[in-house]
């Protein structure tokens, strides 16, 4: 992995606003020499986002802490899947949607004209509902995105980046000795975990996950949910989820969508534990949603 | 009184054995509903297919028949003036007969046995259709009768009346497997006889066309050679023209349609694309031998090429262009089943569109593609009109597409059109080419519909 590429911001947490400010003070993860700073490594400011004249986001300000957990949580149709297109600018291909508001990677705006989408969704991957492998071989599955982008200077490069990637998606093992069988051929889990690989093959620097388990049964939901453990050491995490165990196993920061507003943000360990607003507390309690 | 009559009054029969099977069931229940089998208009129905159907059948049979009879009947009341003639000349006497009793004209009017057979036909047919009228009339009666007295509280009239629909519906589906079935049955007797004539051997490896037969023995040239060989390659050189002009271009217009053209777009595009499926394939067949092949022989001319005023690039080019809505609309189909997840998953990663339609889209569109394809081929292995008008007579065996050449369609319709002697070798040559053709096409349809199908399944 190419990290020099990356020149993360560093700011003080004040500037965040109040989600990062508790997120940092409640987690001890985030700290690795005991200060009050946090790099922030996407931020959104007074996001409204239009389906046509239905508006699904109302003025959502959120951060997103560098090489940590952010989970979304909230009732269906809150606009948490919404939310997760916009850092990606994947609603770009849905008809009549519209953006407004600021939303920056490392300090530059993912909006502006001199950026390339083809580049930003190189550094920001993404993990679907349901597993979706191309009609490929599971090696040719994981080359695609290195492929596309000129990753590698020739085969045995691009074979390191395939092996290596799933390797680290906990895959490799599993399909050693048969790289050449069709990706859908794998069952739902195996599946999964070859998005991902497909995912971090291509280096990126943060991954947006929109209910990765959902289809998946317990077993290999808990497969993926260590493996999101581990790939925290490198990647900027956002992930959707309805299971508010997961969320609270894998999360450092957690954040409630209702409506299309961002209710609460906070560390993981104080939303689950004190939520501030009631309507959070009556989510995770089951009370609605 | 005629069957039309006859037809009214088991109608207005059928509509009360409606009533009356309703109004009895709901009696028999002494009008709670609740404790019927069956909703009343079952019972209803009931009593109407009982009605109905046995008097129906009796009538369709009965129809037909009864001139049949009447034919003998007439032949054995002639009794001597019949019995020398041969059957040619029975058969004309007879529709001199029909003639005359219809108060048509006919050459022998005047003679007094025509005459008087006339007038018993007259009578006889007026019997016949009083007997008609009482059969399905008392059938149908009995029909009501019977079904109204089965009803009961606990009969199972729905039941009764599902399996009715359930065997109309499948003699429906049947008529059609039936009639195909027929159809190959019939060429491949002709097909048998045929060969009986012309050694298989012939027709399949014989490089010369050429179906005259003689009129007379002492003729010259007096068998023909009938060779399929080179029909086949005319064919298939037409549909090789064909289909290099409509897969590109309908496979790219797909594309288009279904990945990259805006609503507004695509709104205008594909209905146009339809409009051009619906027009007449004999308006492409003057096109292509009016405007298309003039075009191509002036063209040649002016680069001093030698072209045939008709020229399988001509036919080719025009059925290529006919083909094109085939081609893109079924394509257009498998790519709109390609699930947007893929294409997601291909955009989250930084593909551009081109590199997602290319290297994600395609492949998995690919086998229904195919599919596609192969189904325009056997549409045009099968296109007559085009190649009637625009692709000549001659049987060439060439690969030169700026010659004339000749299909299997465009001769089977040259074989049968004109008068024909039907058991000549020259006619039955048409039914074994259509066999050849049907086969050739069926099995490319089978392998069409399996590979469609198995992209489905991938899918659903
Ligand atoms: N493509 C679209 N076109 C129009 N409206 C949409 C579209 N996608 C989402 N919406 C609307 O935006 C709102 C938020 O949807 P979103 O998919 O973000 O919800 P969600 O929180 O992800 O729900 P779930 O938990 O069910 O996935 C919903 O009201 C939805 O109807
Ligand atoms: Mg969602």
């Amino acid at each position: 992995m190419n990290m020099e590429n990356n020149r993360p911001e560093t700011v003080k947490s004040v500037a965040g606003g109040m989600a990062i400010d508790t997120a940092v003070t409640g987690e001890k993860n985030l700290k690795m020499d005991g200060t009050e700073e946090t790099t922030i490594k996407m931020s959104a400011r007074n996001l409204d986002v239009f389906y046509g004249e239905k508006q699904a986001l109302f003025g959502i300000d959120l951060d997103v802490p560098e090489q940590s957990v952010t989970a979304l949580i909230g009732p269906s149709g809150c606009g948490k899947s919404t939310f997760l297109r916009c850092l990606n600018r994947m609603n770009d291909t849905i008809d009549g949607c519209r953006v407004d508001g600021d939303i920056r990677i490392d300090q530059s705006d993912i909006y502006d004209r001199a950026l390339d989408v083809v580049e930003l969704r190189a550094r920001i991957g993404m993990v679907f509902q349901k597993p979706n492998p191309f009609p490929k071989s599971i090696y040719d599955n994981v080359a695609y995105g290195p492929k596309i982008h000129g990753l590698a200077q020739d085969k045995d490069e691009l074979d390191e980046i395939v092996r290596s990637s799933l390797e680290r998606a906990g895959l490799l093992k599993e399909v050693v000795d048969r790289l050449d069988s069709p990706g859908t051929g794998l069952s739902g889990g195996q599946q999964q975990r070859l998005c991902i690989a497909r995912a971090i093959a291509v280096s990126p620097e943060v991954i947006l996950m929109d209910e990765p388990c959902s289809a998946l049964d317990p077993i290999a939901t808990a497969h993926i949910e260590e493996l999101i453990d581990e790939l925290r050491e490198n990647f900027t995490i956002v992930i959707v989820t309805h299971n508010m165990q997961q969320a609270a196993r894998v999360s450092q920061q957690t954040a409630f969508f209702h409506l299309g507003i961002l209710v609460e943000c906070n560390a993981t360990n104080e939303i689950f534990t004190s939520p501030s607003d009631e309507r959070t507390q009556g989510y995770i309690t089951g009370r609605y949603g | 009184m005629s069957p039309f009559f006859a037809a009214i009054v088991l109608i207005v029969l059928i509509t009360c054995g409606h009533f009356l099977g309703r109004r009895r069931a709901i009696q028999t229940a002494n009008g709670s509903r609740r404790l019927l089998h069956s909703l009343p208009h079952y019972y209803g129905l009931y009593v109407t297919l009982w009605t109905g159907v046995p008097a129906v059948i009796l009538m369709a049979l009965w129809v037909p028949l009864q001139p049949y009879f009447l034919d003998s009947f007439l032949i054995a009341s002639l009794g001597d003036k019949a019995s020398g003639l041969n059957s040619d000349q029975l058969g004309l006497l007879l529709n001199d007969i029909r003639n005359v009793a219809d108060g048509n004209i006919s050459s022998r009017r005047n003679d007094p046995t025509i005459i008087a057979a006339a007038n018993r036909l007259i009578e006889w047919r007026q019997l016949g259709y009083a007997g008609l009228l009482v059969i399905t009339l008392g059938a149908a009666i009995a029909g009501l009768a019977i079904a109204r007295k089965r009803i009961s509280r606990t009969m199972r009239a729905r039941n009764a009346v599902e399996r009715v629909f359930n065997a109309v519906l499948f003699i429906a589906s049947l008529i059609a497997i039936l009639t195909t079935i027929g159809i190959v049955l019939s060429l491949l007797f002709e097909t048998i006889r045929f060969f009986g004539k012309v050694p298989i051997t012939e027709f399949l490896f014989n490089l010369s066309w050429s179906p005259q037969t003689a009129m007379r023995a002492d003729q010259v040239a007096s068998s023909g050679t009938f060779g399929a060989v080179s029909l086949f390659a005319g064919t298939l050189l037409i549909t090789a023209i064909a289909m290099i002009v409509a897969v590109p271009v309908g496979l790219m217009s797909a594309i288009y349609l279904s990945e990259y053209a805006p609503r507004k777009i695509r709104d205008i595009l594909k209905p146009a694309l339809e409009i051009l499926a619906g027009i007449p394939t004999v308006v492409y067949g003057f096109f292509a031998a009016l405007t298309v092949a003039p075009a191509i022989r002036g063209w040649g001319e002016s680069i001093g090429l030698d072209v045939a005023s008709e020229s399988a690039l001509a036919a080719g080019l025009v059925m290529g262009i006919m083909i094109i809505p085939f081609v893109s609309s079924l394509s257009d189909d498998v790519i709109n089943a390609v699930p947007q997840t893929l294409r997601d998953g291909s955009f989250a990663l930084g593909a551009t569109h081109s590199e997602t339609v290319r290297q994600v889209i395609i492949p998995a569109a690919f086998p229904g593609i195919v599919g596609s394809v192969l189904l325009a081929v056997s549409r045009a292995i099968g296109e007559t009109m085009i190649v009637v008008m625009a692709a000549g007579l001659a049987a060439n065996l060439t690969i030169n597409p700026l010659e004339a050449v000749t299909t299997v369609t465009v001769q089977i319709v040259t074989l049968l059109v004109g008068d024909q002697e039907f058991d000549s070798a020259k006619t039955l040559a048409a039914f074994a080419l259509g066999l050849a053709l049907f086969c050739v096409t069926l099995v490319l349809n089978i392998i069409a519909l399996r590979t469609v199908r198995k992209y489905r399944e991938k899918y659903d």
